[in-house]
């Protein structure tokens, strides 16, 4: 549209020009990215921050695995084990996986994908990433003066009485990412209700906007639970109360129900905007009109909603009632409906579609596989009598993985290489990527599958040695585990190659709807010349001539 | 550069509202700043609510538990100190509402005068709460390794059974949720005497006074939680 003009003088742009301001090259000291109030570098701010802490967490899943190579406590022993694994899954739960989709690309694509200027809250947005910063600064020194080992989930009366670590601490950094959240949250509902472009109605809502504004929705309501359940255990640690403390009249179970009020919605909150990333990647490459719009939309909401009914799923063996187990059982079937409904549009949108193999359709490929391996475990586990079986083995940790990293991992990669040209304004190298999309699917079944049968046998979590008849799966599994962190490693190294030496990606190379592809690559800070208004319904790829894609293959 | 591309596109918006300067950039006009501001407030108090409500949880789990410590302890709360409070709490709920009324007709004096007796009143709150937490001090009655429970006897002196953990259980609620409420208190205090001397700068007029409306309402929540707080920890175990 306006942005056509734009585009040819993009594409005929030789080295020597100057090149268009852009929100990249428009300010280059510290000062300019550091006070930025600009949503897309707050977005870029994020990106380097969560890889810090993923690579962080990553590290200690490495340290996890190399001591699970061997059945004895060769490595470390049971002390250190418990820091590592708590601390593996603080930063990934709290410093990689909660942000890592939403304050990233949703931060950088909310209000490209409305056609705003901005977020409604710049400053709330900058000040969020800050203490993102503060939280993780936090508990990086927390980790140096000796870390923490409550597990992430902070269960009393160890944490509050039990533990000789820096529980506090740790809870503190938590608490303080928590607030950085609700903020993201607070910024993305007001920016969707009221920063819309003219004629972007509801129903003309991108998909990934739905998802983020479900998203955003948990983060408000869950979050404060989880902020005073924190401050309620580090005062009783603090000032040595009862408040979940057995011996003092207190309930531990209290805890629980608070605790997992919270973080049982949030691993919707990792897996949404996943999600809708998903559904963004299917339709675009899939050449075709989305399948059951509505459906996809409202089911984001409805995940929001049921999900906020399911949390004592964590406690069945914790000593709830088994009139209330039966009950979060029901609830936990019942949540799967939605996610469900997700899966079969997305693979009736692919229903005689015109399919391309790029990198990030590979990645959604991967999430739908996985997320539906993830999801389907987490049925078994709602099932309360084979709950009571694999309760705290290896399977749960398998299931949660397959979620967590097999859904919300494939879906921020597979967005990363999707929304890449339009971040940076070059093209990542598709066969490197190819290659790469490749070892993550192959690398994380390696890793992750055997920990089922693991768990199905018996293996427990949370042990740093077994009995030696597990040891073949946990080869497989550290070996599996090798191979993902290649895949891992891959894509940042061509990313930040293609910063310097990536083809220049046009206004929209992959030939999308969406807004985001309607303004320059990379956007000028104000995301649009001119306010686009919207006539047209989301996906309308059957109005879009399927033209080959541009995208230029670097080899 | 960036001014020029934010202007571009709606010129006739621009002129319109040149004349405010507290009109954001990523705007198209007042009215669109306005709503997402007070949305956003909504939103957070919507956060404080939730924040709030796993206290009153765990109040309303551990009074079900322990009915009679519960009862007992809560009849040695000061009712005088808490009802007087609760007034001072509603005087200036109603001086926020006169302050947001005078900032809407455009009256600095009035405004800056409406916000420090809201200021003073949140200040005589916390000084008589003050009071209220010395006097659990000289009472024992503060959790920890000194406490003490032996009123085991309501005000008819009929004796009540009861076990001092969860008497003392009691307190710990009645700090945390006391203590948080006191320092969203004190929070509002500082709030309000930042507007006061922004006020009196006349950096509000009719056309903006969005922030003089936001704390209000923060201020009405804060009370609001009070007067939740008030019956259920004093007032509600007093049957006589």
């Amino acid at each position: 549209m306006a942005s056509k003009a734009a585009s040819t003088e993009n594409t005929a742009m030789s080295a020597n020009q100057a090149p268009k301001l852009n929100y990249l090259n428009n300010g280059h000291s510290l000062k300019s990215w550091l006070l930025t109030t600009d949503h897309k570098r707050i977005a870029m701010l994020y990106l380097i921050s969560v890889t810090t802490f993923f690579f962080i967490g990553g590290f200690f899943a490495m340290l996890i695995r190399l001591e699970l190579l061997t059945p004895q406590g060769d490595l470390m022993q049971a002390d250190t084990y418990n820091k590592v694994f708590t601390m593996h899954g603080m930063t990934m739960v709290f410093f990689f996986l909660i942000p890592v989709v939403p304050a990233v690309l949703g931060n950088f694509l909310v209000p490209l994908m409305i056609g705003a200027k901005d977020l409604a809250f710049p400053r709330i947005n900058l000040l969020s990433w800050y203490l993102y910063i503060i939280a993780g600064t936090l508990f990086l020194h927390c980790m140096l003066i000796g870390g923490v080992d409550t597990g992430w989930t902070f269960y009393t009366p160890y944490s509050t009485v039990g533990s000789n670590t820096n529980v506090i601490e740790a809870g503190l950094a938590v608490f303080i990412a928590g607030f950085s959240s609700i903020f993201t949250g607070l910024n993305f509902i007001v920016t969707i209700h009221r920063m819309r472009a003219p004629g972007l109605t509801w129903d003309r809502l991108p998909l990934f906007i739905w998802a983020n504004y479900a998203t955003s929705l948990i983060m408000i309501l869950g979050t404060p639970v989880v902020a005073i359940t924190i401050v309620l255990v580090a005062v009783e640690r603090l000032f040595h109360l009862g408040i979940f403390d057995p011996a003092l009249g207190g309930d531990p179970l209290l805890f629980q129900h608070l605790f997992w009020f919270y973080s049982h919605p949030a691993v919707y909150i990792m897996i949404l905007p996943s999600m809708g990333v998903v559904s963004e990647l299917i339709t675009c490459f899939s050449r075709k009109r989305i399948f059951g719009y509505k459906f996809i939309a409202l089911s984001s909401i409805a995940i929001a909603v049921i999900g906020f009914l399911v949390w004592a799923h964590h406690m069945f063996v914790a000593g709830i009632s088994l009139y209330a187990a039966m009950i979060f059982s029901f609830l936990t079937f019942f949540v799967g409906v939605p996610s469900a409904v997700k899966v079969f549009n997305w693979t009736a949108t692919l229903y005689k579609s015109s399919i391309t193999y790029a990198t990030p359709m590979l990645y959604a490929f991967g999430f739908i596989g996985l997320f539906t391996i993830g999801g389907l475990t987490g049925l078994f586990l709602a099932t309360l009598g084979i709950d009571v079986h694999v309760t705290d083995t290896y399977f749960v940790v398998a299931h949660f993985h397959y979620v967590m990293v097999g859904g919300v991992l494939m879906g921020f990669l597979g967005g990363m290489h999707f929304w890449w040209p339009k971040i940076s304004g070059r093209m990542y190298p598709e066969g490197w990527a190819r290659l790469s999309a490749l070892l993550v699917f192959v690398g994380f079944n390696l890793t992750f599958f055997p920990q089922f049968i693991l768990g199905y046998v018996g293996m427990p979590r949370r042990y740093w040695q077994y009995p030696p008849e597990f040891q073949v799966l946990n080869v497989l599994s550290t070996a599996g585990a090798s191979v993902l962190a290649v895949g891992y490693l891959l894509p940042m190294i061509y990313f930040l190659w293609s910063l310097k030496y990536g083809p220049i990606a046009s206004d929209n190379p992959w030939n999308a709807a969406g807004l985001e592809w309607k303004t320059t690559s990379p956007p000028p800070t104000f995301n649009f010349d001119e306010t686009p208004v919207v006539t047209w319904e989301a996906y309308n790829y059957d109005e879009i001539p399927d033209v080959p894609l541009e995208a230029p293959v670097a080899r | 550069m960036t001014t020029s591309q934010a202007t571009t596109g709606s010129v006739t918006t621009m002129e319109h509202e040149a004349h405010n300067p507290a009109l954001l950039h990523h705007f198209s006009d007042a009215q669109q700043q306005k709503n997402a501001a007070s949305l956003g407030m909504w939103l957070f108090l919507v956060t404080e609510i939730m924040f709030f409500g796993g206290m009153f949880c765990a109040y309303l789990v551990y009074r079900l538990a322990h009915f009679n410590a519960f009862a007992a302890a809560s009849q040695q709360l000061s009712i005088k100190m808490g009802a007087f409070n609760t007034a001072v709490l509603i005087v200036s709920s109603v001086t926020v509402v006169l302050a947001v009324k005078a900032a809407e007709v455009g009256k600095r004096k009035l405004l800056v005068g409406y916000l420090v007796v809201t200021v003073l009143l949140g200040l005589t709150f916390l000084v008589v709460k003050g009071f209220e937490y010395n006097e659990k001090f000289e009472r024992h009655h503060v959790p920890g390794a000194t406490f003490k429970f032996t009123d085991t006897f309501d005000d008819n002196g009929k004796q009540i059974p009861v076990n001092p953990k969860e008497a003392e259980l009691f307190f710990s609620i009645y700090f945390v949720m006391t203590g948080m409420h006191a320092l969203h208190m004190i929070i509002g205090c500082g709030l309000f005497s930042v507007l006061a001397i922004l006020s009196w700068k006349g950096h509000y007029t009719p056309g903006y006074f969005t922030p003089i409306e936001n704390a209000g309402l923060y201020w009405h929540l804060v009370d609001i939680i009070w007067i939740y707080l008030f019956p259920l920890l004093y007032l509600i175990s007093r049957h006589s």
